[in-house]
């Protein structure tokens, strides 16, 4: 980290401000340090985090195989079912534990927010990162699932970035809100299990969102889950590509973003005296 | 670095009590009263608070080493919460200029299932050093820790001695233009408190700016040239450090020569601790060269059979220098019910320097009552030269010459 040179203000609370990119780019080794430290604690056991990070989507996704799947009969867009889901599970298992993590990140740090100074988008930032190794390992599971029922992706699978990038954003913008109110309130955990729950009937996790047909398809996209399990589902098993309503999902994550981003940088400083 | 490093120009610090955010606050009680609130005049009414600080102006010049002495509970640690920005003041604005490096507790972020190598990498980096410079530092952190055959092994199984160790390793080597420092040489055994307070001059000498905030007075004085004095918030007085601990221990001493209790005897209390000098004043500053009294005086609420009571006096490194008990010297009806005012007579014989009066009621059976620190008194005086010295007996000599000088050549 560079020397700072001039004077470093402290001023009152009144002064507003969004936040200090310059800053978190100083503190990125932090940013750094605590995601390594979330996920050697995690990785200890080395085998026991690599089976764990497959098993949790792989086996929801042979149950929902075998009840939607064959029993329900719910269609999957062309795409054999259980990789359509073992796919989603994937993608749904980082989002539940990054939000769940990043919601975490200041109360779980409470020691850290107490005694040391940091920019305290540092901790949400650093909990986003470690989930990704997990749902690294299993993708590579997801492979092999597609070697074996002979799915080849197109060049659509280039697009895999940017659908990497909206899901991070999406749990960054949804954690952030939820982050600061459960340093703010005792009880916020109950309002995060709802959404939680709505959001998966609301995802295409075991159905396609090709189901969702005419003016509901407009609200239904609302859901910023919704753009990116599509995107993952085009891109890595091809089928069919996100259409206009995704805009909507997109924005509306990012527009999650924004509000998580201000609500947060907007409460920050208070957060070592109420937590 | 030239001119001033640290500036707080009138700032406060207030805390609400039962703040309708926090850790009492529920969603479900803030959407409620978001919901009935005609006016935000309604808001903060009814809650007491605090004020931590209370319009503090401060300047501390780049190099200097600032002592920050008060009670608990004085606005010491939140001073240097707002110092680093942890917390933001209520009012007026603190500054700062150069790098801020804060040890406010050491070992923060050690996480107990990483290794000490890992914990060392980690809890730099929480401090604000870079990856580079503890890889620089590693072996001198290492060095200093004293602990380098137990670096692969998780911090969980390490003794708290240990844990202590590697902890201040760490903090020792961060390297800031302010350092603040809270209590820190609280620490670990003696020799290695000595070391920390060899660390922490090497600090001061090192040019850097220093603010310390410690109850260890010797410390403060030996590495502080000028300190402040904070009391409910304010600042009381800044000045050479000496005038400063002076003036603070006098305004303590003198209020807390006698300690009173009102709890219901049961089946014994505590009424009241009492001080006294050789004029039978209550006094908490006394002459080292003369006898004191502590007096005691306590409930009995029914019968204790073989009821006894302690006097534990100890001194400010913890030390048990007097256990005086009422059944060493004391007729064996001990316990009958009623109210009891106990005397005990010390001699001259204590070093000058601070102490505390425990006190110990129970019977030879169990025990009743256990008040530790009841009240502390200062004893000034000379020690002629030998400070380290516990008691001071002046014990009887006898000394002869045993041969006469041989006068050569007779």
């Amino acid at each position: 980290m560079s020397a700072d040179t001039g004077w470093v203000e402290n001023p009152p609370r009144r002064t507003k401000r969004f936040f200090d990119v310059h800053e978190l780019v100083n503190y990125r080794e932090l940013i750094g340090f605590l995601a390594m430290r979330d996920l050697t604690v995690r990785y200890k056991q080395a085998a026991y985090g690599l089976i764990w990070a497959i098993a949790q989507p792989m086996a929801t996704a042979m149950v929902i195989t075998v009840l939607f799947g064959r029993f329900a009969g719910f269609p999957s867009d062309g795409i054999p079912y259980f990789a359509y889901a073992f796919l989603g599970f994937t993608v749904w298992t980082y989002f539940t534990s990054s939000l769940s993590a990043v919601t975490q990140s200041l109360v779980s740090n409470a020691g850290l927010v107490t005694k040391i100074y940091f920019p305290r988008l540092v901790a949400p930032l650093a909990a986003v990162l470690p989930g990704l190794v997990d749902m690294a390992v299993a993708f590579g599971a997801v492979a092999v699932v597609m070697v074996v029922l002979g799915i080849t992706p197109g060049p659509a699978l280039f697009t895999l970035p940017l659908w990497i990038a909206a899901l991070c954003l999406a749990v960054l913008g949804l954690g952030l809100i939820f982050a600061t109110l459960s340093v703010l309130y005792r009880d916020a955990l109950y309002p995060y299990g709802l959404l939680v729950q709505l959001l998966f009937v609301g995802s295409p996790l075991l159905y396609p969102s090709s189901l969702i047909k005419g003016g509901w398809s407009y609200p239904y996209h609302l859901n910023p889950m919704v753009a990116v399990l599509d995107g993952f589902h085009w891109s890595v098993l091809g089928g069919r590509p996100p259409g206009l309503p995704a805009i909507v999902s997109l924005l509306s994550g990012l527009l999650f973003l924004a509000a998580g981003l201000r609500y947060f940088t907007a409460t920050e400083r208070r957060f070592a005296d109420v937590i | 670095m030239t001119g001033n490093a640290i500036e707080l120009s009138r700032v406060s610090k207030r805390y609400l009590l039962g703040d309708d955010y926090g850790v009492g606050g529920s969603l479900r009680e803030a959407i409620s009263s978001a919901l009935q609130r005609s006016g935000r005049a309604a808001k903060g009414r009814g809650r007491e608070e605090i004020w931590s600080l209370r319009d503090v102006d401060l300047t501390v010049a780049a190099g200097e080493s600032l002592g920050v002495v008060g009670r608990n509970g004085a606005g010491k640690s939140t001073l240097l919460k707002v110092l680093t920005r942890i917390t933001e003041p209520t009012s007026g604005v603190a500054r700062t200029q150069g790098r801020v490096g804060a040890l406010l507790e050491v070992g923060t972020g050690f996480h107990p299932e990483l290794t000490g190598r890992e914990n060392v990498f980690l809890n730099g980096a929480i401090l604000g050093m870079g990856r580079q410079q503890i890889r620089r530092q590693y072996d001198a952190i290492v060095d200093f820790s004293g602990i380098e055959q137990f670096l692969d092994t998780p911090v969980k199984r390490y003794s708290s001695g240990m844990y202590l160790r590697l902890a201040f390793a760490v903090a020792a080597h961060l390297q800031a233009d302010i350092m603040l420092v809270d209590e820190i040489l609280a620490v670990g055994d003696a020799e290695f408190q000595r070391k920390c307070l060899g660390k922490m001059a090497e600090v001061e000498r090192s040019g850097r700016t220093v603010l310390f905030v410690s109850h260890n007075l010797d410390a403060l004085l030996r590495l502080c040239p000028r300190s402040i004095w904070l009391e409910h918030g304010k600042l009381v007085a800044e000045g050479p450090t000496q005038d400063i601990l002076d003036a603070y221990l006098a305004s303590g001493f003198r209020r807390n020569a006698i300690t009173r209790y009102d709890e219901p005897a049961d089946p014994v209390a505590l009424r009241a601790v009492t001080v006294l000098d050789t004029s039978e004043q209550p006094s908490s500053l006394l002459r080292r060269d003369e006898p004191l009294g502590i007096e005691v005086e306590f409930e009995v609420g029914r019968s204790v059979p073989g009821l006894d009571l302690s006097v534990i006096v100890s001194n400010l490194r913890g030390l048990r220098v007097l256990d005086e008990a009422w059944s060493d010297n004391a007729p064996t009806d001990r316990g009958r019910p009623g109210r009891y005012r106990a005397r005990l007579s010390v001699p001259a014989i204590l070093a000058s320097g601070e102490y505390s009066v425990g006190i110990w009621i129970g019977s030879a059976y169990e025990s009743l009552l256990w008040q530790d620190d009841a009240l502390q008194f200062r004893l000034e005086g000379s020690m002629r030269g030998r400070p380290d010295r516990v008691l001071t007996l002046q014990l009887g000599w006898q000394v002869d010459i045993q041969e006469e000088p041989i006068v050569p050549g007779r």
